[in-house]
């Protein structure tokens, strides 16, 4: 790396250092300025800070972000899926389980009975939604909160998969 | 007598409970100061009855959170060092303000009343060596842990304070040269001259030893661009096996520290409790306007200056703690030894010359 040699005027420290409380000075007080006349309900649209306070305000997520699972149902309620294992197969965690059943329309053949996803395995790569045949499991439900009390809260069944929030929160 | 008890213990309350108060509040200050200064919004949660003000309960949530915590001592520790460290560090930062004084002094019924809990006419003695007196705390800690990186920041500690302390004794030297007295009131009285209505307060008869004092004056208070012993972030300092109430005592030093340098800083060099053109009885502006006042008025005046000086102290020290990153430790030692004290011994040279001319 080329770096140039400190000038005479560097070297002594001090008056960068001056530069340095200065620059903080500026923003302390221009945000202190902001922040007052917040309170007052001027200069509004001024934002005296960046923060975002993350429970009680929520930054719009973008919608390819990977959130948590979600099936996709027929018009009928049942799920897309046809239980072809291949999400199962791919995932590299091995966090999908599924059984699989028969549909009652005969033009389905098969139908996930059961198919449970541990999130408290799952490593959020997508691999599942990029390689299911019939786009019946997508990561769009943008529910990133998926702290829970022990592991079996951790693991989503069907219901849960299908229609996401439906389970009671603990 | 019981009078002069009475008002000396009135005293003591009020120079202790303003010092630690302020200290207490001082924890607030800096998480929301660095937070505004970093365009972010900071503490605001603690909540007492729904009540946030700001968080201004954040102290007091602080507090309570610390003395609940387990106090643990590791197994081999010195048991004894290590519990009566933490108290000799708060005990010395917090003698140290007997003599600072926060007002005139007045006469009251025949009674004279000195606005200084000790009286004494060694007061700037009794502060620096009471400041290095805090060194043991520091030390001690180090030493009863037994843990080497603790062993280790308590030997940065040390050298970096004994560095420091000669260039602040030092520094201050040329001051205590023009008013011929160690006695603090009296160093404060002598900044209430004028010279063509310009206030002769130390910062302008010596500024470069304002300089040096500031700067020994953070390295005293082991704040961040001197906070080799601590590096709370990363390198770890004494404190590493303390826990609960007496790692909170530790951190308590640190800003009762800046208080005292504050005060400090204040007395010496920014005229006390002194007001621009503001006598025994009332303002007699260099313009010709005269503003008579009654004496209380004007001593309570000065106890508000001074209190008000003491705070715009305290957010410049939180300025520079939250600007300058800190120095290498052979930066450190190289600033302290080669710059700072040959500066100081010049500094006392040049004081005298000139005064032995004038």
């Amino acid at each position: 790396m080329n770096r140039s040699e400190l000038t005479f005027i560097e070297r002594l420290y001090i008056f960068e250092a001056l530069k340095g409380i200065l620059l903080t000075s500026r923003h302390f007080f221009w945000n202190l300025f902001l922040h007052t006349t917040h309170l007052f309900g001027l200069l509004k649209n001024k934002s005296a800070a960046v923060t975002v306070q993350y429970p009680d305000e929520i930054r719009p997520y973008a919608p390819r972000l990977r959130t948590r699972h979600h099936l996709v149902p027929r018009a009928d309620g049942s799920p897309r899926c046809v239980a072809c294992m291949l999400c199962e197969t791919v995932c590299p965690a091995k966090c999908i389980y599924i059984i699989a059943g028969e549909h009652p329309d005969p033009n389905v053949e098969k139908v996930a009975k059961r198919f449970d996803l541990d999130l408290g395995k799952c490593v959020y790569c997508g691999f599942c939604v990029e390689v299911c045949p019939e786009d019946a499991i997508r990561m769009d439900t943008q529910i990133m909160n998926i702290a829970a009390y022990s592991r079996e809260e951790m693991l989503l069944d069907i219901n849960e998969l299908l229609r996401p929030g439906s389970r009671k929160q603990s | 007598m019981y009078f002069d008890i009475i008002i000396k213990i009135i005293l003591t309350g009020v120079v202790l409970g303003g010092a630690l108060n302020l200290a207490g509040l001082l924890t607030w200050v800096e998480r929301k100061q660095s937070a505004v200064m970093q365009d972010r919004i900071g503490a605001n949660r603690a909540s007492l009855f729904g009540l946030r003000i700001l968080g201004l309960f954040h102290p007091l949530a602080d507090m309570l959170k610390l003395i609940l915590k387990e106090d643990f001592t590791p197994r081999y520790a010195h048991k004894i060092l290590h519990a009566l460290a933490p108290f000799v560090s708060v005990f010395f930062a917090l003698i140290a303000f007997a003599a600072i004084p926060i007002g005139n002094d007045f006469a009251w019924r025949g009674h004279a009343i000195h606005l200084q809990v000790a009286h004494i006419n060694v007061g700037l003695l009794y502060i620096l060596s009471v400041m290095s007196m805090g060194v043991y705390g520091v030390v001690l800690a180090g030493f009863a842990s037994n843990n080497n990186y603790s062993f280790l920041g308590g030997l940065r500690a040390s050298s970096q304070m004994i560095s420091y302390e000669i260039t602040m004794g030092v520094s201050i030297m040329g001051i205590v040269m023009m008013d011929g007295s160690l006695n603090l009131q009296n160093i404060v009285q002598a900044q209430g001259q004028y010279w063509h209505h310009l206030p002769l307060w130390g910062i302008f008869l010596q500024p470069v030893s304002f300089f040096l004092f500031l700067t020994a004056a953070m390295a005293e208070t082991k704040r961040t661009p001197f906070d080799l012993p601590e590096g709370e972030s990363e390198i770890i300092g004494y404190f590493v096996e303390y826990s609960g109430m007496k790692f909170g005592m530790f951190f308590l030093t640190d800003f009762l520290e800046t208080v005292l340098a504050s005060a400090l800083l204040t007395t010496l060099f920014l005229g006390g409790w002194q007001i621009p053109y503001l006598f025994h009885d009332g303002f007699h502006f260099p313009w010709g306007t005269v503003w008579i006042m009654a004496q209380p008025w004007v001593i309570l005046l000065g106890v508000i200056a001074f209190s008000i000086k003491v705070i715009f102290f305290c957010w410049f020290l939180m300025m520079i703690r939250w600007t300058l990153p800190r120095f290498r430790y052979d930066q450190l030692m190289r600033l302290g030894w080669k710059i700072m004290l040959p500066i100081s011994l010049i500094n006392i040279l040049v004081t005298g010359l000139v005064m032995v001319l004038l």
